[in-house]
């Protein structure tokens, strides 16, 4: 507790990577919650400990691909009903789980748990820039209240300078 | 048939291995030509299941050592069709239970699970729900003349949460398929009988098949048909309306107009009711979350029997580990999860039944609602 201020939390996370299940990378992390405040996140600081897997050539090839798409991608409902996600998708629903860590971030309090749902729509944007341009709606359920609800994100991705949130 | 890994050490072994596989035309996986056989290389050959024993019998002739690579190829090949033909058999025709399966589907497997087990299964009303549809259970009983306690199972009190209705479907096929051979198994049915209700909230449960897939709550309407559904899960009538609800239809987690106005609560409140002094063990199964949750949601203030709840708990908990090395939490839902007031688990345990748990099958939010359905078979054996 600090007195006028909030709530810190000092964390040891684990990471596991995703697409390496073996793969796994310490941090440290400071969570500050903001007393009373509903309108503005948690300030976070974070540490990697160790170093996180080169994906390179995997970023440069989906960057590459996408790039050469004559018609803007656009798809719906990732996962389906079913659980599944077609193998050339994979890319952007890992991309949607980036997007959904900024709005829970940007939305969460010591009472809320959010998870990524589903993302109900996904439509690229072709940009001037170098950028990949990704707007996103994406379902977020939160655990206590067992809400599951709707949110547009837009999300700005280059294969050596990651992705972003654009400032609106 | 089998898949044989062999690394051929020297040019008489490789000589060998191309002898054999053109004497018995063997399907070489790698390398494509038996020409291409190297020393020092790996070597996949695929072995017709008549010929596999003279194979090995060769290789151990010719000092070629090998490691069965695939064991068996058909199961392999099963395995990955989307329609799967099912072993199962002599259970109920061949239902596929690693898919998901819409209501109408049920009900037919629900018939036909009574028809080629009905010396032990019997399909029973339990009433109807909202938009009139008829709820049925089935009851697992081996005929004695000991009166047996009850297990009694719920599944799809919420309608998203489509791993549970798939549980209890391959619930009952396992108690089915091994009752004469798994001796647990069959000391359980000599001292108890299973009642399975595979699906409660089944107008939920149809509209997210067809209309919106993380659809929770039933589909009755409220305020002049703008609004719909109550979190049946809210609305049983225990410690009613005073935490972790809200009174506005809209919500997620509006309980209902009352304790237990709901049809589909009513129905499943009177059999319980009916039959609370034989009933041992009462049982929800919900997702996601990963937990085995005790009494209660609404305070922190322990039941009367914690620590056998805790205890037998725990233990499920760690043989549910010791399948596939999944974690599960034990503990009260107010300690470890969220406030909650008016759920069916409370409910059981305040009128009485001892043992009253409820289960968060996988995940823990990486697919949250949307298990893959090739997850419902891993989830369902750790759950056994």
């Amino acid at each position: 507790d600090i007195d006028d201020v909030g709530h810190k939390y000092y964390l040891e996370l684990e990471l596991e990577d995703v697409l390496d299940k073996d793969r796994t990378v310490s941090c440290t992390a400071e969570v500050l919650y903001h007393l009373g405040s509903k309108t503005s996140a948690p300030d976070v600081q974070l540490t990697v400990q160790g170093e996180l897997r080169s994906t390179e050539e995997a970023d440069k090839e989906f960057y590459n691909r996408i790039r050469s798409l004559e018609k803007e991608l656009v798809a719906e409902n990732i996962p389906d009903s079913h659980g599944n996600v077609p193998p050339e998708l994979e890319p952007i629903h890992l991309l949607a789980w980036v997007a959904s860590g900024y709005v829970i971030w940007q939305n969460s309090t010591e009472n809320t748990k959010f998870h990524l749902a589903q993302v109900k729509h996904v439509k690229q944007v072709k940009r001037n820039d170098e950028d990949l341009q990704f707007d996103f709606v994406l379902l977020l359920h939160e655990m206590v209240s067992q809400e599951v609800l709707p949110w547009e994100v837009t999300l700005l991705w280059h294969p050596q300078r990651g992705a972003r949130v654009p400032q609106s | 048939d089998q898949v044989l890994h062999i690394v051929p050490e020297t040019i008489q072994q490789v000589q060998h291995l191309q002898l054999l596989c053109s004497t018995f035309m063997l399907d070489l996986w790698k390398p494509l030509l038996p020409e291409d056989i190297r020393d020092g290389e790996d070597l996949h050959i695929r072995v017709p299941a008549p010929l596999v024993q003279e194979m090995k019998d060769s290789l151990v002739q010719h000092m070629i050592s090998y490691r069965v690579l695939i064991p068996d190829v058909q199961k392999l090949v099963d395995q990955s069709m989307p329609r799967e033909r099912s072993s199962h058999r002599q259970v109920s025709g061949d239902y596929v239970y690693t898919e998901y399966h819409p209501m109408e589907e049920i009900y037919q497997w629900m018939t036909q699970i009574q028809k080629n087990n009905s010396e032990l299964v019997t399909q029973h009303i339990l009433g109807k729900t909202f938009e009139n549809r008829t709820m049925y259970y089935l009851q697992i009983s081996q005929p004695s003349n000991k009166t047996k306690k009850i297990i009694w199972m719920d599944c799809g009190i919420h309608a998203r949460e489509w791993i549970s209705p798939a549980f209890c479907q391959w619930f009952v096929k396992e108690i089915l398929q091994n009752y004469k051979t798994d001796p647990k198994i069959s000391r359980f049915l000599q001292n108890l009988d299973f009642y399975v209700l595979p699906v409660l909230n089944i107008d939920g449960y149809i509209y997210s098949w067809e209309e919106d897939r993380l659809w929770r709550k039933s589909r009755s309407p409220y305020e002049n048909g703008t609004c719909y559904g109550t979190d049946l899960n809210r609305n049983f009538n225990s410690s009613w309306g005073s935490v972790g609800v809200s009174f506005n239809c809209s919500s997620d987690v509006f309980c209902g107009s009352g304790p237990e106005s709901e049809p589909e609560t009513r129905a499943v409140a009177q059999f319980i009711k009916s039959k609370k002094s034989d009933i041992l063990c009462y049982l929800t199964i919900h997702s996601y979350g990963q937990l085995i949750l005790t009494p209660y949601g609404s305070t922190t203030k322990p039941p009367s029997n914690n620590e056998e709840l805790m205890q037998v708990a725990k233990e499920a908990a760690a043989a549910l580990k010791g399948k596939y090395g999944t974690s599960y939490r034990v503990g009260s839902t107010a300690s470890i999860l969220y406030s909650n007031s008016g759920s069916s688990r409370d409910w059981a345990h305040t009128i009485g039944i001892p043992l009253s748990y409820t289960f968060e099958l996988r995940d823990t939010g990486t697919h949250g609602f949307v298990l893959p359905a090739d997850q419902i078979q891993p989830t369902c054996e750790e759950t056994m």
